[in-house]
């Protein structure tokens, strides 16, 4: 398939696999970003083909992973709900709430749908004039142009029964704890490509002049993956660090500048917990005031309740890259994708829930 | 049934005073005989249903009989490549000729929800009609029931059938050996696809058609050839990576398989990427692989390919000592991996 298979050539990976091979002298932690590509990682068995020397540690960019349990059960008590219908992307349908998830709400007579846009959520809230339809906008900058359209064109057409429940949660402020954090390891970033396409990566300049880390703005596939890594450990061995764009077929310097316009005009930052981590300053988004009654939040007034990890899991030292899955102890004992202790088990995305499903006998 | 058309030049709706199911027809009275005689007769008629007797007696020379039930509910009754009527003949069919038997008799039994159109009913008892002279199989004996409206999804099917063993062999998991390849009837995630574009309302530049087909010509042709045949198992629900971590278990092996050799259409790779799901756990229904000796792997891939319509049966890999109930996947940039049966509903990731 066009712009997959290129990037899937077994020639050019083990071309640039031993081009890492002979550049890598010393040892490096290498975090990336996104679920995405920790996932392709541990799919692909990219960590196979590297020198023993690097580490690649898995960050906290999997959306589903880092929205708190509360968001979770206010989630659940909308969609629960008779007048409402709850849409949500599929992945979050098993997201366990403290009680139960929405799949669970959904066989208790709770009209839940997967939708693939919030455009659709929109048009079913056209569609059934007498039902109110809430959108589960969960992500991260990724997913936010297509939900603001949807906000926007909401108001614009005067669909009154249509709200959202927002989950969104930016990115560089998770990097920027996690170079803050005192136990931090990690030396260099491969940056998530699909956010860099929205945002573009001036954002990152900052982060890398004052923390002196490489960022490599990264893509997907096996290839991309492997030639950010190179890209990291050039810079690292050369006592570099600048941000690079090694998935420039996507990403700009600038990003979608209209989709910005747009994100800026619906969305406003807030301050936001990350399920595992807590709350970062300024790593959210929330409708700004003229979007405020498309809130699902305060047109059905729910209070959820929070709940605390268990003590057992360490998915908050996995998201922040100071310890991998195969370092818990409960890791698919207690732990598994069907009873999740933690954050980073719930997702097919999280690093837990990939190491399981991928590599649990390695480890 | 793919063709509408050829639906009503041939077979016209025998029945019309009623447009729709009515809870009557599953009352056992008139209207219910009139539906079983007008519909289910007038598609199935065999000696033995036509017995009209509250159980068929069949003769059967053969000392050893398999048998197999299913349900279908699928949901859209009618998809590209497919429909629960074809479904529910194939799937049961299948399981059978799994086994090694040859599929001779199915009972079918019919839930209908009140409001369901005759017209609907009709065309998946024709593709029944049809799937069911293909695959050399007659319908004996039936049952109909009616449930009120909201409590059905249109229509369900059961589906029970008998087969033969006209062999001695015997196929099964415990009969899988160190050394074995493992084969695969041809490309994966179809029928899975086809399904779940139609549901979600999703269109691709291509229409993904299903691969639901009868499997026991193939399985015939292998067994008569004198391939040396372990373990045969359909594809079906969890896909490809259920069925080899279900042999991986049952044997007490290690499977090994090889991305790269797994047939996977582009056009179903392409929605699959799109929707964040794995092809390995989508599900087929007109797919199985085969755990052969290794001498028998290139003549039995060619058996498959004979009856396969895309021609690219494939051996994917081979049973090991190792550990057992562990599936290895070499993926297609030469790392290793363990594959995993899927752990329940595919669900399309955010991003």
């Amino acid at each position: 398939m066009k712009y997959m298979d290129e990037y899937r050539d077994v020639a050019s990976v083990r071309k640039y696999a031993d081009a890492i091979k002979k550049i890598t002298v010393h040892p490096w932690t290498i975090m990336e970003v996104c679920g995405g590509q920790t996932h392709a990682i541990v799919r692909f068995g990219i960590q196979d083909l590297l020198p023993e020397k690097i580490n690649l540690v898995h960050g906290p960019g999997c959306p589903v992973c880092v929205t708190p349990v509360e968001m979770a059960n206010k989630a659940i008590a909308i969609a629960s709900r008779k007048e409402v219908i709850f849409c949500s992307f599929g992945d979050m349908l098993r997201v366990p709430g403290t009680e139960k998830d929405l799949r669970t709400v959904r066989a208790e007579g709770g009209d839940v749908r997967i939708v693939y846009s919030p455009l659709d959520a929109v048009k079913i809230a056209r569609k059934n004039p007498d039902k109110e339809v809430v959108f589960f906008a969960v992500g991260f900058e990724t997913t936010a142009p297509a939900n603001a359209i949807a906000v926007h064109l909401a108001a614009q057409e005067g669909i009154k029964n249509f709200s959202m429940l927002v989950s969104h949660a930016l990115v560089p402020p998770a990097i920027k704890a996690i170079l803050s954090s005192k136990e931090n390891k990690v030396q260099g970033f491969l940056a998530a490509g699909h956010v860099c396409t929205v945002m573009g990566y001036r954002e990152y300049k900052q982060i890398v002049q004052k923390f002196k880390v490489p960022v490599v703005v990264t893509g997907f596939e096996p290839l991309d993956i492997l030639q950010g890594i190179y890209m990291c450990i050039r810079q690292l061995e050369e006592d570099r660090a600048e941000v690079e764009n090694q998935y420039s077929r996507a990403v700009q310097e600038g990003g979608n500048v209209p989709a910005q316009e747009l994100i800026e005009k619906v969305f406003c930052v807030i301050p936001r917990k990350w399920r595992g981590i807590g709350e970062i300053p300024e790593s959210g988004w929330g409708l700004t005031p003229e979007y405020q009654s498309f809130d699902a939040e305060r047109r059905f007034d729910v209070v959820a309740e929070s709940k605390e990890e268990s003590s057992e899991c360490i998915s908050g030292l996995v998201l922040m890259g100071v310890k991998k899955p195969s370092d818990c102890p409960a890791f698919g004992k207690v732990c598994t994708p069907e009873h999740p202790l933690g954050a980073t088990m719930v997702s097919g995305e999280g690093a837990c829930a990939a190491y399981y499903r991928y590599r649990r006998d390695a480890t | 049934m793919k063709d509408d058309m050829k639906f009503s030049l041939t077979c016209p709706l025998p029945i019309s005073d009623y447009p729709k199911v009515l809870m009557a027809h599953g009352s056992g009275g008139l209207l219910m005989q009139q539906l079983i005689e007008k519909i289910f007769y007038t598609a199935f008629s065999n000696s033995h249903l036509l017995t009209a007797h509250d159980a068929t007696v069949l003769d059967i020379p053969q000392k050893r009989i398999a048998m197999s039930t299913d349900s279908y509910v699928v949901q859209p009754l009618f998809f590209p490549g497919g429909d629960i009527g074809c479904l529910a003949i194939n799937g049961t069919v299948n399981d059978l000729a799994m086994s090694g038997a040859h599929p001779l008799y199915l009972s079918a039994s019919f839930i209908l929800e009140e409001g369901l159109s005759m017209e609907t009913l009709w065309r998946v008892v024709q593709s029944m009609r049809e799937a069911a002279a293909q695959a050399g199989v007659s319908i004996v004996t039936g049952d109909t029931k009616v449930v009120e409206k909201g409590h059905g999804d249109g229509l369900f099917i059961n589906t029970t059938g008998i087969g033969v063993l006209e062999h001695d062999d015997i196929i099964s998991p415990d009969q899988v050996r160190d050394g074995d390849a493992v084969l695969l009837s041809g490309d994966i995630g179809r029928h899975g696809m086809a399904v779940m574009t139609q549901r979600e309302s999703l269109s691709f530049e291509s229409t993904i058609e299903s691969d639901s087909m009868p499997l026991w010509e193939t399985v015939n042709a292998m067994l008569k050839e004198g391939i040396r045949i372990h373990c045969l198992r359909d594809a079906t629900r969890g896909g490809l990576s259920a069925v080899l971590n279900e042999i991986a278990a049952a044997s007490k092996l290690q499977i090994d398989v090889d991305e790269n050799a797994i047939p996977v259409d582009p056009s179903v790779r392409g929605a699959c990427e799109i929707l964040g799901i794995d092809p390995l756990h989508v599900a087929n229904e007109g797919r199985f692989s085969a755990f052969v000796a290794a001498e028998n792997s290139t003549r039995a891939v060619e058996i498959m390919n004979h009856y396969s319509p895309q021609k690219n049966a494939a051996c994917i890999g081979s049973v090991v000592v190792g550990k057992a109930g562990l599936v290895t996947l070499k993926t297609p940039i030469g790392g290793c991996r363990i594959l995993d049966m899927s752990s329940g509903e595919q669900l399309p990731r955010i991003c």
